[in-house]
């Protein structure tokens, strides 16, 4: 299992990079944490001509409050979600997450753009960022572009990133008080990837009525989706437990799983209904206790 | 095209000419000759080539050795001080926690960052702080106790007991 | 308790000594097989089917000669030229080394590249092509045996079937009586799934041919390098490579659990092409490769079926056997025992009628199947009785602790024969599963389960009360390919009174450095720190079959302690001469022959090997070697009881085993440390395909999850927090009593978590599931039951 031959560069700042990125086109690929693109390229299912590491450029990493947003810089290592104070604070939804992204040494390396980047269903951030209703930040050589989160997942592996542009940033709207937040995926054993997972962000009044929700789900649609009708199930009214179970059964109805080596697809909105209910129960008792 | 790399190996700056593509990993056992690092898959699940990259536990299968430019590169080969063992060497030899030894440095190096990071973790957080590492031998429960008996040894704390416990 | 005779400085039996082997292993200085670096070695990769049954119409090598670095593309087609692209399987069937016209499986070799580095290899294997004819495959065993099917083995003459052999042990026309008489007869069908050793070092090695002296220097990653230099001198012989021209040297070697027995087409390429070119080559399986072309285990389909009484008395089994060789028998078997020892699988109980038979086919997949951390199929035949056992518990109502105290073998009944001709040689299985009753705190859980039962909550409870038979075998039964399966040693004693101890058997982790040392510092007295031992050397270690089936210590370790109790005699002529008295007048306590009643007229053990170089009595020989090759008169029966707990989710069906207790009997222990390790490890080769793992084909012969991301290895999460303890009954036939312990806990663990869901599915008219048991699979059983 080796690569394909290739060349590299390391630009030092991210006009060189986007630079190169517009002189190679379709042959660069930029690497990242490199832990999706890296067992690519040593099965040889992806063999770019060249790659553009963009490690080595200063500032694309950081975890920040500013402006009414958390700002997480693209090059943000999962580990460093896991160990941040703010996050730990204010955002238990990533400290959920984090033990369950594959493994210690991959979140070593592997950056929060980067599992967003990659357009995966399957990876755990998108449907985290569908409930916190993020926005996406995209460099390119014209300047920045912010796409909401709901705008960015295209297809199988396809995302609003263009040719010639890299996502730099993340930004999560600072939630307003009263606001807990869940994940939690259901795996075939440690460090897979789900089988289903469930990520639920909800604001509550002091009367207990749900004022915002964001729900998004985990590798069971062809892109990371959100549960909308589950969310406007929730939405302006007082969370009961029979309305959650409603509105856990409507992501189940929602979703489209297929069937596969983890299970049919009925058998996955069993586990979609199962999460989504437990997440909700769970965001909303930190929000209660927030 | 070859490139020129400068990689801090267990201490020592090496700088080497290397294809872009070659792997960390056949870095470290090929041109280096340091064979303590294993490789146990092909899709980065087993953890046998985990090392130190600048004090972070990666899989070195998964790293380009270009990638480890400029940085501080430790291996198993690294970890005892002159005749001292690293405490976690002790401890999996103390307790057991290795029979053919073939997952074990990399189980070690990652066990070296956790303690790093928490000195006195609990059993839950050593299963899933060594998720990312397969033993196929020991079935695990030792290395949990060796990760322990490390931990209290790096904390000064007496050490537990390494007979084993028959119910 | 465990009591030792020796004191801890000689660390003899019974002793938690610190492994001799981890200074290495700890320090990275482990010497594995890709760790060997020689002059001028070339690389081999292998390019392999994409396809499970296809002819090749082409295969072209121009492009990847083109490859920087590449070498030599060697295809069937060059071996045949040397008629070695067939080799024999250690089943006496036959397998291609690389194919000339057709492959049956995929991930079949196809060709092999050659080249200056390993990067050079794997490009070299992108740029071969290869045209193939695609055909329909077989996949499913019992589709094989339509008429209809393709004949899969047209390379032998006549063969018009799929059907290898038919197999069969025990009265049939008695069963048939009993089972149509008994008041109750339950019946499952059973599948034990396709799984894989998955050792964490894969296979390889590095042949190194010279061709000035005409000699081979194979380092490879082999259980039985003997054994295999033997294959190597039966398969080239007639190309001049014969067997005194072959070194095997067998490195330190990362997990083996049977995977590493069978002579894999990779091995042979490497000599063929090293033979040819005259540099040595090395070769390493990716992971991909290994668990999707060597050694796979299982592949059971089974029927079982118990008759007994209503009030829990069982008087017959009855099992019927579907084996799925793949495309060739290419087990790692004693000769004789086409099924292994699955004739163990009338258990643990007192009964005398049964009937086993088994058929094995030749399907469009990976030849197997190895002996996984199991003595020939005993994982399956374990598998099969305590899950029936389970089952008629269920039909009777009958609790299924009380079923088994009633219907188990009575301490004072062994030796006991089996109604399948086995002769047990002891056991006290009462005690072993009271104990198990009493750590896991039986009866508060059945309260419990009772409690939670009403609240519909999904709590199980499983037993596995196990007979395990290891220690293979008696030269009168046991051969492969005709070499009995003995074990050997060979002890030197240096004058100084340290020691060499070299065997023929090769340890994979079990800790044979330290435990053979301790076996023979029981037996001389000398302390086990002081003796080294060496194994895996064809050119110096004596003549053995090789470690697996747990016979390690049941042959080559009683080889030991005979080897050694030979210097031992031969110490106490030393010793009497030196005392001027007669050897009567001695008494032995570890390390010191005395004279009766006058403790301080004694020589040391170091004393007497020094005067056996330097002061031997006039006509004994000078020296102090002994080698034995121990032939066991019986095969030991290690036994155990497992207890295990499982708490089921209501909604996810994800299943959490919150304890298990394994209560294991292997005898007389050597180092309880290393007992206690090896059970931990073979509990998390248990739980794995109780839970996890199995190998999926599709109908094309695809395999669907040939890599780690879905062949699912337990990590420490997975795997509980087990719970070990032992009792001691020695085996009356073995010298030190001892009965080998490493495949007790892969074998007895999967039926105990099996029964443990099973029983908290029982209320939802759950009987039996196949194991891997997965919330998945529960699904879907709640699911046709109309549970949900």
């Amino acid at each position: 299992m080796i690569p394909a031959p290739f060349d590299y560069s390391t630009p030092a700042t991210l006009k060189e990079a986007l630079t190169l990125l517009q002189q190679l086109g379709d042959d660069a690929k930029i690497l990242a944490g490199g832990h999706s693109l890296i067992p690519m390229m040593k099965l040889r299912l992806a063999s770019p001509a060249h790659l553009i590491d963009i490690n080595k450029i200063p500032g694309l990493s950081y975890i920040k409050e500013e402006g009414g947003y958390l700002k997480i810089g693209a090059m943000t290592r999962e580990v460093d979600l896991e160990e941040s104070e703010i996050i730990r604070k204010k955002f238990p939804i990533f400290i959920d997450a984090s033990k369950l992204i594959a493994d210690p040494q991959v979140r070593n390396l592997g950056t929060v753009g980067g599992n967003i980047a990659h357009g995966d269903a399957a990876n755990d951030q998108p449907a985290i960022m569908l409930a916190l209703r993020a926005e996406v930040v995209i460099t390119s050589l014209e300047g920045e572009r912010v796409v909401p989160i709901d705008e960015f997942f295209f297809g199988f592996y396809t995302t609003a990133v263009q040719q010639g542009e890299i996502l730099t940033e993340i930004r999560i709207p600072t939630p307003s008080k009263g606001t807990g937040s869940a994940y939690h995926k259901m795996e075939r054993k440690a460090g897979d990837y789900a089988i289903a997972g469930a990520a639920v962000q909800v604001s509550l009044d002091g009367k207990g009525t749900c004022t915002q929700i964001g729900i998004g789900l985990t590798n069971v649609n062809a892109t990371p989706m959100r549960a909308f009708r589950s969310e406007e199930a929730l939405k302006g009214k007082k969370l009961s437990a029979d309305l959650i179970e409603q509105a856990a059964q409507l992501a189940a109805e929602d979703c489209n799983p297929s069937d596969d080596l983890r299970g049919s697809a009925d058998y996955k909105r069993t586990i979609v209904k199962a999460l989504t209910k437990r997440m909700i129960h769970k965001a909303a008792e930190r929000a209660v206790n927030s | 095209m070859e490139k020129q790399i400068t990689v801090t190996i267990n201490g020592e700056a090496k700088t080497l000419n290397v294809e872009p593509r070659l792997l960390l990993v056949h870095l470290i056992r090929e041109n280096l000759n340091m064979t303590g690092t294993h490789i146990g898959c092909d899709t980065s699940s087993c953890g046998a080539c985990t090392v130190l990259m600048d004090g972070k536990a990666v899989k070195s299968c998964t790293v380009l050795a270009v990638q480890a430019d400029g940085k501080s590169v430790t291996t198993v080969e690294g970890l005892a001080t002159g005749n001292n063992l690293h405490p976690i060497q002790e401890a999996f030899k103390e307790n057991h926690a290795l029979h053919c030894g073939f997952c074990t440095p990399g189980m070690m190096m990652r066990a070296v960052e956790l303690l790093d990071k928490n000195n006195n973790p609990t059993e839950e957080e050593i299963r899933w702080g060594i998720s990312g590492n397969l033993c196929r031998c020991t079935g695990y429960n030792n290395i949990v106790r060796a990760i322990q008996y490390a931990g209290a040894k790096m904390r000064g704390d007496k050490l537990p007991s390494t007979d084993p416990v028959f119910v | 308790m465990i009591q030792c005779k020796t004191s801890k400085e000689i660390s003899g039996m019974g002793h938690s000594m610190k492994r001799k082997e981890d200074a290495r292993f700890i320090q990275g200085k482990g010497h594995y097989v890709d760790d060997i670096k020689l002059d001028g070695m070339l690389y081999m990769d292998i390019v392999r089917s994409p396809y499970a049954y296809a002819k090749i119409k082409n295969i072209n090598i121009e492009k990847a000669m083109k490859v920087p670095g590449v070498v030599a593309v060697v295809t069937g087609k060059d071996l045949e030229k040397y008629n070695l692209h067939w080799m024999p399987t250690l089943m006496s069937d036959t397998q291609m080394v690389l194919p000339t016209d057709t492959v049956m499986y995929q991930a079949q070799e196809v060709a092999a590249v050659i080249a200056t580095s390993r990067y050079a290899a794997a490009d070299g294997v992108e740029a071969v092509e290869v045209d193939y004819d695609v055909m329909k495959p077989v996949v499913d065993p019992f589709k094989a045996l339509d008429p209809k099917a393709p004949v899969l083995r047209t390379d032998k003459p006549g063969k018009k079937d799929n059907h290898i052999w038919h197999w069969e042990v025990g009265d049939k026309k008695k069963t048939e009586e009993v089972f149509k008489k008994a008041d109750v007869v339950v019946k499952e069908k059973m599948y034990i799934p396709r799984i894989h050793v998955a050792s964490i070092e894969t296979c390889g090695c590095v042949a190194d041919y010279d061709k000035v002296n005409n000699h081979l220097t194979m380092y490879m990653t082999t259980q039985a390098p003997h054994a295999i230099r033997t294959v190597i001198a039966l398969v080239a012989g007639h190309v001049g490579l014969t067997e005194e021209k072959i070194r095997v040297i067998s490195p330190d070697i990362g997990g083996g659990f049977g995977g590493k027995v069978p002579v894999y087409p990779g091995y042979v390429i490497a000599i063929a092409v090293s033979f040819l070119v005259g540099k040595p080559v090395k070769w390493i399986e990716d992971r991909s490769e290994n668990l999707q072309a060597d050694s796979f285990a299982r592949d059971y389909h089974m029927e079982v079926e118990m008759a007994g009484t209503k009030d829990g008395k069982i008087l017959a089994t009855r099992f019927k056997v579907v084996a799925d060789h793949g495309y060739a028998d290419a087990q790692a078997a004693p000769s004789k025992f086409p099924t292994g020892l699955f004739s163990i699988a009338t258990g643990s109980y007192d009964y005398d009628t049964t009937y086993m038979e088994a058929d094995a086919i030749y399907t469009n997949k990976p030849p197997g199947g190895v002996a996984y951390r199991c003595s020939f199929r005993v994982t399956e035949a374990v598998h099969a009785i305590e899950r029936i056992t389970d089952r008629y518990a269920l039909e009777v109502k009958m609790d299924p602790a009380e079923l088994r105290m009633k219907n188990f073998i009575k301490k004072e009944q062994f030796p006991w024969k089996s109604p399948a001709g086995w002769t047990y040689d002891s056991g006290d299985y009462h005690q072993a599963l009271k104990k198990a009753m009493d750590v896991v705190g039986y009866e508060a859980l059945r309260k419990e389960q009772a409690e939670k039962r009403k609240k519909g909550e999904l709590m199980g409870i499983g037993i596995s009360s196990f007979t395990e038979i290891v220690g293979a075998g008696p030269s009168r039964d046991f051969d492969i390919l005709g070499i009995k399966m003995f074990d050997s040693a060979e002890i030197r004693v240096h004058p100084t009174g340290k020691a060499i101890a070299r065997f023929g058997t090769k340890s994979q982790g079990q800790g044979h450095e330290t435990t053979y040392a301790q076996i023979i510092a029981e037996e001389l007295g000398i302390p086990a720190e002081n003796i080294q031992v060496e194994e895996g050397d064809t050119d110096t270690a004596p003549y053995g079959l090789g470690t697996y089936a747990s016979r390690s210590t049941p042959t080559a370790g009683a080889a030991a302690a005979i080897a050694a109790r030979k210097l031992r005699d031969k110490a106490r002529k030393i010793a009497a001469y030196l005392l001027e008295v007669s050897e009567e007048d001695l008494e032995w306590e570890p390390g010191v022959f005395f004279v009766k009643g006058v403790p301080e007229k004694k020589k040391t053990i170091q004393e007497i090997v020094f005067a056996a170089y330097t002061n031997h009595p006039q006509g004994m020989e000078a020296g102090f070697e002994a080698t034995h090759y121990y032939d066991p008169p019986n095969l030991t029966f290690p036994f155990g009881s497992y207890i295990c707990v499982v708490d089921i989710d209501k909604e996810t069906y994800e299943i959490k085993v919150r304890r298990f207790v394994a209560i294991d009997d292997c005898g007389n222990i050597i180092n309880p440390m290393i007992v206690q390790g090896q059970v931990h490890g073979g509990l998390t080769q248990g739980i794995a395909p109780a839970m996890y793992e199995e190998f999926i084909y599709d109908e094309d012969g695809n395999i669907l999850n040939g890599t780690f991301m879905d062949y699912l290895v337990p990590t420490a999460v997975e795997s509980p927090s087990w719970e070990t303890g032992h009792t001691i009954t020695p085996s009356p036939h073995h010298p030190i009593g001892a009965k080998g312990v490493g495949e007790s806990p892969t074998v007895g663990a999967p039926p105990a978590i099996a029964n443990a869901i099973v029983d908290a599915l029982a209320p939802l008219g759950i009987t039996h599931l196949d194991i891997p048991i997965t919330p998945y699979k529960i699904w879907k059983a709640l699911k046709e039951k109309g549970k949900i």
